[in-house]
């Protein structure tokens, strides 16, 4: 009889993704899944972590999904995503540098390492600006600069206010998206769905109420998704681009994506996909052991 | 289906035989969002705050 393909599932707080992921999952007859809580997950360096064939990242937690694939991965456990790729999108300084090493167009993005640096930078680039935190999500703390008053202020807040990572100043120049931006969802190197996220405030996130609808793939969008997402290391990916009179723009690339508002909306069974994916990785890496 | 008790509100909730440990939902009466801490029994407490690194 055929062995079960072990897949071990790092989690915190079960959202509907990870509800929705579960259940694809356990609807295939050759997998076993592993639940593993990273709340009570304890790690001894040097020794194996777990008896799995790979596992598939789902924290909420950013910094415990990091050190959790470096660890699995230094264990021998292949990782979906890989520890790299999450160290890459984890960081949105790493990934315009990422990004700009594979040529992939992106808005003119600066960084500067104080407060009179960074507005130098702000000055030089001109307004408006955003001033984002490298490490963050959800639209949280972005602030959209419009004249030096604001720069000044927001760079003094930052500097006294902000924890350690507040003081890596990234600025990106603010591009004007007329109410909407795009993600496109990239399993791979197949662009499988993609969604607008609309919004009457300048952040387009769905975690701050924006509303989605489906946005065609088109060739060009699924080129530009699918060079972004192997920029970011490859794998599972969900890209955020600005619509340009220029082309596409790449805004950020997020590695344990988010994705229960755009099933119904693209009519794709994004879980699907995921598993699919997972579960082939998962065979690659336990026939290169064997 | 299961029921347990709200334990912001004392509100009853119905819970899917599914229900995972970990899992997230909202109380229909005060809109609290709450974890379910334990599957046998199923217990339920108000799930975590939002924390800096959270999100995608």
């Amino acid at each position: 009889m055929k062995k079960k393909l072990r897949i071990g599932f790092l989690h915190s707080l079960i959202r509907k993704e990870e509800k929705l992921l579960l259940q694809e999952f356990r609807s295939r007859s050759n997998v076993e899944i592993e639940l593993i809580d990273d709340r009570s997950l304890t790690f001894t360096i040097g020794e194996p972590a777990f008896e799995v064939d790979a596992v598939v990242e789902r924290s909420i937690n950013h910094s415990r999904a990091l050190h959790a694939l470096k660890l699995f991965e230094s264990s021998g456990i292949s990782c979906i995503n890989t520890y790299r790729v999450a160290s890459i999108c984890g960081d949105k300084l790493l990934t315009s540098d990422a990004l700009a090493a594979f040529s992939i167009p992106q808005p003119e993005v600066r960084v500067a390492f104080t407060e009179e640096s960074a507005l130098q930078a702000i000055e030089e680039m001109g307004y408006p600006v955003i001033l984002k935190p490298a490490v963050g999500s959800w639209g949280r703390l972005l602030s959209k600069i419009n004249d030096r008053d604001s720069a000044e202020s927001v760079l003094e807040h930052k500097s006294i206010l902000g924890s350690y990572h507040h003081s890596i100043f990234y600025i990106q120049k603010y591009i004007e998206k007329h109410g909407k931006d795009i993600r496109s969802f990239v399993v791979g190197d197949k662009c499988i769905a993609a969604i607008y996220r609309k919004s009457d405030h300048w952040i387009t996130n769905t975690a701050r109420g924006a509303v989605t609808s489906n946005c065609p793939v088109t060739d060009e969008l699924s080129d530009i998704s699918v060079r972004a997402a192997k920029a970011a290391g490859g794998g599972i990916l969900a890209v955020d681009l600005f619509e340009t009179d220029g082309g596409y723009l790449v805004n950020e690339v997020n590695y344990t994506m988010e994705f229960k508002n755009s099933i119904s909306v693209t009519g794709v069974n994004i879980p699907e996909h995921i598993v699919n994916y997972v579960l082939d990785t998962a065979y690659k890496a336990k026939h290169e052991k064997n | 289906m299961e029921q347990v008790i709200c334990p912001v509100c004392d509100a009853d909730i119905g819970l899917q035989n599914d229900t995972e440990k970990g899992e997230l939902l909202d109380c229909d009466d005060c809109g609290s969002e709450l974890e379910i801490t334990g599957v046998n029994p199923y217990a339920l407490a108000e799930a975590p705050q939002t924390e800096e690194d959270w999100g995608e």
